[in-house]
């Protein structure tokens, strides 16, 4: 496709500061908790205590006259008014789930399972019901272990699956034995990526209103995608979508985890329906760590064979991890899976290839999509695997992946696995990073150290990651989940534009792409666009956030509808005129001939003659200064970004502490929309990279009992332990839209948990030691060190 | 034996945001909740509720605290600033309004979930030790979880009014 029409306008790429921050920083936003209708109950849930267990019997009745409290909901309440809902995706092969409900009805299958629901007239309240109810639990036989959930003699959490699988994938290429048989080097590894969550500041949140005098049901939803939330709700509780209105006000956080379905949220809206008032639940952060869905907790085993010269002859992966008792629902628990069997090595002339991913259930938390959903784990092996054959082989590990990147003729790449990788700057990515953070330089200094007893390490990472995904991703899978997005822009009676856009903001700066490429294409000032989002009563049909797909998406949708209200001013003009549009252009909110700059009309005159002296409009001519205009990614299954990170870590070999020194990332996203907004997603995505990489993990007992579910045993990174994250950009835009951007958000959490362990192993070396399990705690370091046994 | 009944509530009157206020409080609800919740004054935000995120934190007497580790009925007679009232321009000599600003145009702020806490936080150090290093300025926000910067932009605006404000 021909390069966007900019029309002279800059603010496509122009580093403005967001509109809609404004409000945030004076504390003006507004979050769900934030919202207190008249009436409005609040909602306390009793979770179960065990991992496994049969609800022997349940007593609400004391809870239910208790002080405040209005309604006690059980399992079967809900049950009676809510369909049940599978997790399973249909294009997958074999996937299996079985069916779960808002709240559990007979038994509990993971610590934090919704059982029950308390509606009072304060929270507190609401809590103090709830150590009314009288429950009595049978213990059940717990899986917590994925690497035992398919043995014979491991109980089987769901009989009539026949078994603990919910999915097996297998993805081959080429003849990997032979590969293998005439190797002269083969390195292999077992690498571990801990289950971890994704902690967002703001809990979960949601404030259902059912009106049942008109049969209405408005939702206020901490959520990323307010139309999915939309057909859930009316599929499950039975109500036409004309019924249900969701709104996703300010949201504090998404990160993917408000991309799925929870029971204690669909429960208050049970509780809407059947009281007919306002029900509100806010998770709390202790609720929040045994409720939230959470994420990467794999095992692979892989190896890779190479040639005496230091050819990658090929690739094996065994990949394990253990989901929840459900896969999620209704984005299913197979994402992750799908991401490590495709991805391992794809950065590189891989050779044959063999992987197999497969999903266990357990009876641990929920387990699902989380920013960059599988691509930190394929990144850990893939690089792991490179630092491994570059040390074998005694090459430098930078002109080790230089030699093995795809070659630039090689695009359009199919890869066995299905996804397409259209166009990536991998060698220029290199080079830039290198440069950037003076490589050369850093490895005399590393060198020098060394003598002095300082060991530093370097990491390289690169990754390869899918944004602006298709329907291949959901729909394809029988998933109701929107692929395309749309925008509605209209002129107003003064010349501003209005643009509705099915795109929805979790801070990511949604707001502001729709506004600066609207404005861009228009040509009107950035100030005149007002941005309307995440309500599916005022914006178009879309799937929000999520998969880096806003930008992409969203922002092509806008483009063009900008094009489109563009031409249809112009049109008008002409007429008016009695010439021809394309002698006219836009800028500045002034209609312009295009050869002289010359001014002929102001928007405003242009609004003000459509809509108030329609006298002055020809009989035959209708202006359209409202339009829509929609976009879908259907090129590939989506498009393929890549970009390349590095950290430079110091290793205190007695403690096995680790400072981080440096760390540089250079990502490809097409076109930017606004480098301010982008550099900061790329740093706030890199650091939850790093947190995996050095600190978080959901330690959980064998008797399924999460062990450290509170911010005080959870460690995130904070301010003072975080180093500063340089950030440069290589430019492929993708030909798969006119605006050519491709996604930006999840890039940073990709590659960065890869590159720090790269960067300790290489701090190791001279030690021989070698850690291939996150996050890397200075006991795994002592211990591979040899200075724990 | 006649035990006397703990009382459920108390009386208290404060100051918030130079406004007196004189309200029949639950003894043990927290100062964030009767904030949010009885006065609307919501940009006090609640993340963890035991003291470790900070999205919390406000001014009493001067001195930031934790609004969730701290009872409403302990802020009796305290003069109490929330976001609303420092981000109504000139509090504090404008140090909250450098530092809006700065957050603004460096984009130092994605969800916004953390902000107003973060302003405050950061408020006290600019007033406290404007010459404050770069390292001192991670350290002393140490105690305000940002799941969505990487705390570089926040650090970077923070400098920045620093910056200004010791005229270095």
């Amino acid at each position: 496709m021909s390069a966007p029409d900019r029309s002279g306008n800059t603010t496509i790429g122009a580093a403005l500061p967001r509109t809609n921050a404004l409000r945030l920083l004076s504390g003006r936003g507004q979050y769900v908790d934030d919202l207190n209708p008249p009436r409005c109950l609040h909602a306390a849930v009793l979770r179960s205590p065990y991992a496994h267990a049969r609800i022997a019997s349940l007593d609400v009745a004391a809870a239910a006259i208790a002080p405040g409290v209005v309604r006690v909901l059980t399992g079967r309440d809900v049950a009676a008014m809510c369909d049940p809902y599978v997790g399973v995706l249909k294009h997958v092969p074999g996937m299996q789930s079985a069916a779960q409900l808002p709240l559990a009805v007979d038994r509990a299958c993971w610590q934090g399972e919704p059982v029950a629901l308390v509606a009072a007239t304060t929270r507190a309240e609401a809590e103090d019901a709830l150590a009314l109810i009288e429950i009595e639990w049978e213990e059940l036989p717990v899986v917590t272990d994925a690497e035992t959930a398919l043995h014979p003699d491991t109980p089987v959490i769901h009989p009539e699956l026949g078994g603990n699988l919910c999915f097996e994938r297998v993805v081959t290429e080429g003849d990997v034995a032979a590969a293998f048989a005439q190797a002269a080097h083969v390195v292999e590894a077992e690498f571990i990526t801990s289950r971890h969550t994704a902690a967002t500041l703001e809990p979960r949140t949601i404030l259902a209103d059912f009106n049942a005098a008109d049969g209405q049901l408005t939702v206020w939803h901490s959520t990323q995608v307010p139309y999915m939330m939309q057909w859930i709700i009316a599929r499950h509780f039975r109500l036409a979508e004309t019924q249900v209105r969701v709104i996703a006000p300010d949201v504090g956080g998404g990160f993917g985890m408000k991309i799925h379905i929870y029971g204690d949220e669909m429960a208050a809206v049970a509780a809407s329906l059947l009281l007919g008032r306002p029900v509100k639940f806010v998770a709390d952060r202790l609720e929040s760590f045994v409720g939230d869905f959470h994420a990467r907790g794999h095992r692979v085993r892989a190896r890779m064979a190479l040639s005496k010269d230091g050819d990658i002859l090929g690739v094996e992966a065994d990949d394990l991890y253990g989901i929840g008792p459900y896969s999620g629902y209704p984005r299913g628990s197979a994402n992750e899976g799908l991401q490590v069997s495709n991805l391992v090595c794809a950065a590189y002339r891989r050779g044959a290839y063999r992987a197999v991913s497969r999903a266990v259930f357990q009876n641990k938390a929920m387990y699902g999509q989380y920013r960059a959903v599988g691509h930190p784990v394929a990144c850990l092996v893939s690089e792991g695997l490179m630092d491994l054959a570059a040390a074998k082989l005694g090459i430098d590990p930078a002109e080790f992946r230089r030699r093995h990147y795809l070659s630039p003729e090689s695009y359009p790449l199919k890869l066995a696995g299905g996804p397409v990788l259209e166009k990536l700057s991998q060698h220029e990515a290199l080079e830039t990073l290198l440069q950037m953070m003076d490589y050369a330089g850093l490895r005399t200094e590393q060198k020098k150290l060394r003598t002095q007893g300082i060991h530093r390490g370097i990491g390289l990472a690169s990754f390869v990651e899918n944004s602006n995904p298709s329907a291949a991703t959901y729909g394809q899978g029988g998933v109701s989940i929107a692929s395309q997005d749309s925008c509605t822009l209209k002129l107003t009676a003064t010349g501003g534009v209005v643009a509705a856009s099915s795109i929805t903001e979790c801070g990511q700066g949604g707001y502001a792409v729709i506004q600066q490429v609207v404005a861009a294409v228009c040509g009107v000032p950035f100030a005149q666009v007002k941005v309307v989002i995440g309500d599916t009563e005022t914006t178009p049909v879309g799937g929000g956030v999520w998969g880096s797909r806003g930008t992409g998406i969203c922002g092509e949708a806008a483009l063009q509808a900008g094009k489109a209200l563009k031409a249809n001013i112009l049109a008008f003009v002409a007429r008016l005129q009695e010439s021809e549009a394309s002698l006219y252009d836009i800028r500045d909110g002034q209609v312009i001939r295009a050869q002289s700059g010359e001014e002929v009309m102001t928007l405003e005159a242009v609004a003000r003659t459509a809509y108030f002296r329609t006298d002055q409009v020809p009989k035959d001519f209708q202006p359209e200064l409202t339009v829509t205009r929609s976009y879908a990614q259907k090129t590939y299954n989506g498009a393929y970004t890549n970009g390349i990170q590095a950290s430079y870590v110091e290793v205190d070999t007695e403690t096995g502490f680790i400072k981080l020194l440096g760390h540089w990332v250079v990502d490809d996203c097409g076109t930017v929309i606004n480098p301010l907004l982008v550099d900061e997603q790329i740093r706030g995505a890199c650091v939850q990279g790093i947190g995996a990489a050095l600190f978080e993990q959901c330690v959980y007992s064998p008797e399924g009992q999460l062990m450290n579910g509170s911010l005080m045993d959870y460690l995130v990174p904070m301010a003072g332990e975080m180093p500063d994250i340089e950030v440069g950009h290589t430019c492929t835009p993708t030909a798969t839209s006119e605006l050519g951007a491709k996604g930006a958000g999840e890039a940073g959490t990709a590659g960065a948990s890869a590159a720090v362990l790269n960067a300790t192993n290489d701090a190791l070396g001279p030690f021989g030691g070698v850690v291939s399990e996150i996050p890397v705690t200075p006991e795994r370091i002592l211990r591979a060190l040899g200075r724990l046994s | 034996m006649n035990t006397p009944k703990p009382a459920t509530e108390l009386d208290v009157a404060f100051t918030v945001n130079g406004e007196r206020v004189e309200r029949r409080v639950p003894v043990r609800q927290n100062l964030a909740d009767f904030l949010r919740d009885t006065l609307g004054l919501t940009g006090t935000h609640v993340g963890c509720e035991h003291g470790v995120c900070g999205a919390c934190t406000l001014r009493c007497n001067g001195v930031i605290v934790r609004a969730c580790l701290m009872l409403a009925v302990q802020a009796d007679g305290a003069d109490i600033v929330t976001i609303e009232g420092a981000a109504t321009g000139n509090y504090d000599g404008a140090i909250v309004a450098d530092l809006q600003r700065e957050f603004h145009q460096r984009n130092a702020l994605q969800c916004g979930f953390c902000t107003p806490a973060m302003l405050l936080t950061a408020a006290e150090l600019v007033a406290a030790r404007p010459q404050a290093s770069r390292e001192e300025i991670r350290a002393h926000l140490s105690g305000n979880y940002c799941r969505c910067t990487g705390y570089q932009s926040i650090v970077d605006a923070v400098e920045s009014v620093c910056r200004s404000r010791s005229g270095t």
